[in-house]
């Protein structure tokens, strides 16, 4: 057999053990703080922040040790191709994450709002329950009675549109730096796209009061406010991780990691923030524009 | 198959760290297996003895040991336990300890992260266990959670089996991210696509339907809790959404998660087959073409279960024939066993009798489920017991069968000792009598029109119900069988060669038994 390079298969790690302990405690701590949304007792957010401090603790751990068997070399070529499969199967996941969301979106607007106000077979529907209710959408009025608003396109959620387009491009620009080697430009570019998507998600809070305060468009507002609050708001969720994922990869190259050949982490962030944006394409056209 | 030149000395400066630290910190693909396999074993007892309350209640009609909402508990977390905590984490053990050596892989590929898959499921059925000792009881609206059962009715403590069942996805989706890589990135040199064994293929094709619906499911559970906590209206018509509609969701997660649980099934026994027949397995590429088609299929057929709930009469159509094309590839698989078997010389281990039983019993579970493909039949099939007698055909003697027969097959390779062969084979013959009288009557009482999850029922199905909670009885006890042979093959017994059956083929035979602690660590040249 020519040359094998070892595959890496590392030692007893704490780390582990240590996020499980984290994620019960914040499974634990989520499920108690919910539950007592509307009682005095309060102490299931203190489990959930202990939860998030390990978790935290955590990941900075086992995020150190493993830049730290990646800096000594003990990663193969297969072991590179290990994580960048991996990683494109998680962003799989996601993306089906979002499927089942997009999912409820296109359900209430193509069967289940229409059926309410009578189409198909649902004559008798509409005449039964709700006889003044008109099915159109965005659903500004619910059956129930509910009214709300439309979040327009223009404006706030086109700027936001422009500046995430921005940021692929910037990315991208940083991503040929590094294969070039052009460590300068690729601070500038990845620095240029951190910005970038910290001005959208401020730009997204914004958006999110003027929702509250002039439209009366709630997370309770119906099944509109509903898919436009878990869409938007898991995309911000993502576009707060990605943002956090680059700037990790921007203070490490700072420190001098990564070489134009080897760049696992900066490319799994890149992937990620393309992934996110392709997100936000979706979330335009359809919870927007059409 | 292969020839591995391979010197074992070299690993055996690499022995396992000596007590709690070991199975806390561990990184190895083996010691991980057998946690997950442990932990499944665990699950199934503790799912088992809910299954003995169910039919403990149901041994005659009335009321009499639980009050009904605690029955509604039992039914509910029976199943959630089975499903999440029995089956899937014994399939995902068996990957851990048998797709690096079947293949040829110093490990998985990403052991750290193969250690918090596993660790974090005890902490989530833990979760989910407390739940049932809190004021207002654990989920009691069924496994499926179905809405408005889960929203508007369920009781307080449900943000608890949401965020239980968030860590199991999590779980699954790290799980089968890594079988995945190692299957693709990790094989030996050689080891080319058609010369994979079933198992390891059957495992890549579940793998992706991990990673497909899991997160499906998260978002399923999650609409849930913001509707019940947050006010949001998914599943709420008055606020243009549809309980209906959670169906769907559910579905579409919910069937290809039943072929997760019956895929690396098919590999198991697709394996063992062609070992105790001594030949060659009939049909290898059909298999894998019936398999991926098998998944495939599995994203378009949801809605046959929920024919019942009024949807438009092209979409009954779709889904009861899309339903039906799904037995050509099965039929596929069980004609390749059979042709296997025939003029095979054939003997009789403890595996290859769970296997044998697995195809009789799964067929007539398959045919069941043919039956209730067809829409206008499943108007009157459709929640009664022929449906749990249909589903528990196709999981307990499929699945679970599959299980304990690859359990008894690998056993000595991972021990070094051979299993106690009477009491193996009275674990089997007593499993094989007692889950027929306890789950063929079920057909019988299901066809009568007896609902399933109820406390109480119609007098007519009286005789039958005490002879299915007996089979019941008999059934759960033979499996503590099961735990003394396995607890005496661990312990000790006569050693085993490397090779433990003589028509046994692939890699993890040419290792020694018990297998070392790390194999491969060079990976062989498979010819």
């Amino acid at each position: 057999m020519e040359k094998y390079e070892q595959y890496y298969v590392p030692e007893q790690s704490h780390w582990p053990i240590v996020g499980a302990v984290a994620m019960f405690l914040i499974a634990v701590g989520a499920g108690l703080t919910v539950m007592q949304l509307s009682s005095d007792v309060g102490y299931g957010q203190y489990v959930l922040y202990a939860g998030l401090i390990i978790l935290f603790y955590m990941l900075f751990g086992w995020i150190k040790n493993v830049i730290h068997e990646s800096q000594t070399g003990l990663y193969s070529a297969q072991m590179d191709r290990s994580f960048r499969q991996s990683m494109s199967w998680f962003i799989f996941s996601e993306v089906m994450f979002f499927g089942a969301f997009f999912g409820a979106l296109f359900y209430a607007r193509v069967l289940s709002v229409p059926w309410l106000g009578g189409a198909g077979n649902n004559a008798m529907t509409n005449e039964v329950l709700w006889p003044t209710f008109e099915a159109v959408w965005p659903l500004l009025s619910t059956p129930a009675g509910e009214t709300t608003q439309a979040m327009g396109w223009q404006g706030l959620p086109l700027i936001n549109t422009l500046i995430l387009l921005t940021s692929s491009v910037t990315l991208h620009f940083a991503h040929v730096a590094i294969e070039q080697d052009q460590r300068a430009k690729v601070k500038l570019f990845l620095g240029a796209t951190v910005a970038l998507g910290c001005i959208f998600l401020a730009l997204q809070v914004l958006e999110y009061m003027h929702a509250y305060a002039d439209l009366d468009l709630t997370l309770q507002a119906g099944i509109y406010g509903n898919t436009f609050y878990m869409l938007t708001g898991f995309h911000g969720v993502h576009v707060t991780l990605g943002t956090i994922l680059l700037l990790i990869v921007l203070l490490r190259l700072f420190k001098g990691h990564f070489t134009a050949k080897q760049h696992f982490a900066f490319q799994a962030a890149a992937w990620y923030w393309h992934f996110v944006d392709v997100v936000w394409l979706c979330l335009f056209v359809f919870v927007y524009v059409l | 198959m292969s020839t591995v030149a391979q010197s074992e000395q070299n690993h055996h400066d690499h022995h396992a760290a000596k007590g709690f630290k070991r199975w806390l910190y561990t990184t190895n693909h083996k010691d991980i297996g057998s946690l997950y396999l442990i932990f499944s074993l665990t699950m199934f007892l503790i799912g088992g003895a809910m299954a003995m309350v169910i039919r403990a209640e149901l041994f005659q009609p009335g009321l009499q040991l639980v009050d009904p909402h605690f029955f509604n508990q039992m039914t509910t977390v029976h199943g959630l336990i089975m499903v999440f905590g029995a089956v899937m984490p014994a399939f995902t053990g068996l990957a851990n300890w048998m797709v690096p050596m079947m293949i040829g892989a110093p490990d998985m590929a990403l052991p750290r992260m193969n250690n918090w898959s596993f660790w974090i499921l005890p902490f989530a059925f833990a979760i989910l266990l407390m739940s049932l000792f809190m004021e207002g009881g654990g989920p009691a609206f069924g496994w499926t959670f179905y809405a408005p059962l889960s929203t508007t009715y369920s009781n307080d403590n449900t943000a608890l089996f949401v965020f239980a069942v968030h860590i199991m996805g999590i779980s699954s989706i790290m799980g089968a991210i890594n079988v995945i890589v190692t299957i693709v990135n990790l094989r030996a040199p050689g080891m080319t696509w058609m010369k994979l064994p079933l198992f390891v293929w059957t495992w890549l094709i579940t793998a992706f339907l991990l990673i497909a619906v899991m997160p499906v499911l998260a978002g399923a559970v999650t609409m849930v809790l913001t509707d019940k906590y947050f006010g949001t209206s998914f599943f709420d018509a008055a606020g243009g959404g549809d309980p209906v509609m959670f169906q769907h969701i559910f579905w579409f997660f919910g069937h290809p998660e039943v072929y997760i649980m019956i895929l690396p099934a098919f590999g198991i026994i697709s394996t063992i087959i062609p070992t105790f027949s001594r030949k060659k397995l009939f049909g290898y590429a059909s298999m894998v073409y019936a398999t991926s088609s098998i998944a495939l299929l599995s994203f378009i057929v949801w809605a046959h279960h929920m024919f019942t709930t009024g949807m438009p009469l092209a979409g009954e159509l779709f889904f009861m024939y899309a339903t039906m094309l799904i037995s050509v590839p099965t039929g596929v698989k069980v004609f390749n066993w059979v042709a296997t078997m025939w003029r095979g010389s054939i003997s009789f281990e403890v595996p290859m009798l769970f296997s044998i039983a697995f195809i009789v019993l799964f067929t007539l579970g398959g045919f069941s489920g043919l039956m209730l493909a067809i829409t206008p039949a499943d108007f009157q099939y459709h929640d009664t017991y022929f449906v749990v007698a249909h589903f528990h055909y196709v999981l307990v003697t499929g699945a679970i069968f599959s299980i304990m027969a690859g359990a008894y097959y690998w056993l000595p390779k991972w021990t070094g000792h051979m299993y106690n062969e009477r009491l193996a084979k009275l674990h089997f013959w007593l499993s094989l009598v007692s889950v027929n009288v306890l789950f063929f009557p079920m057909h019988f009482v299901g066809l009568a029109g007896m609902p399933r999850r109820i406390p109480d029922y119609a007098l007519q199905f009286a005789d039958f119900n005490a002879l299915i909670s007996i089979g019941g009885f008999a059934f759960g006890l033979s499996q503590l069988l099961f735990v003394a042979v396995v607890y005496k093959c661990a312990k000790g017994g006569a050693a085993v060669p490397d090779k433990v059956w003589d028509g046994a083929e692939g890699l993890e035979w040419e290792v020694p038994s018990p297998a070392p602690y790390h194999t491969f660590s060079t990976p062989p040249e498979v010819k």
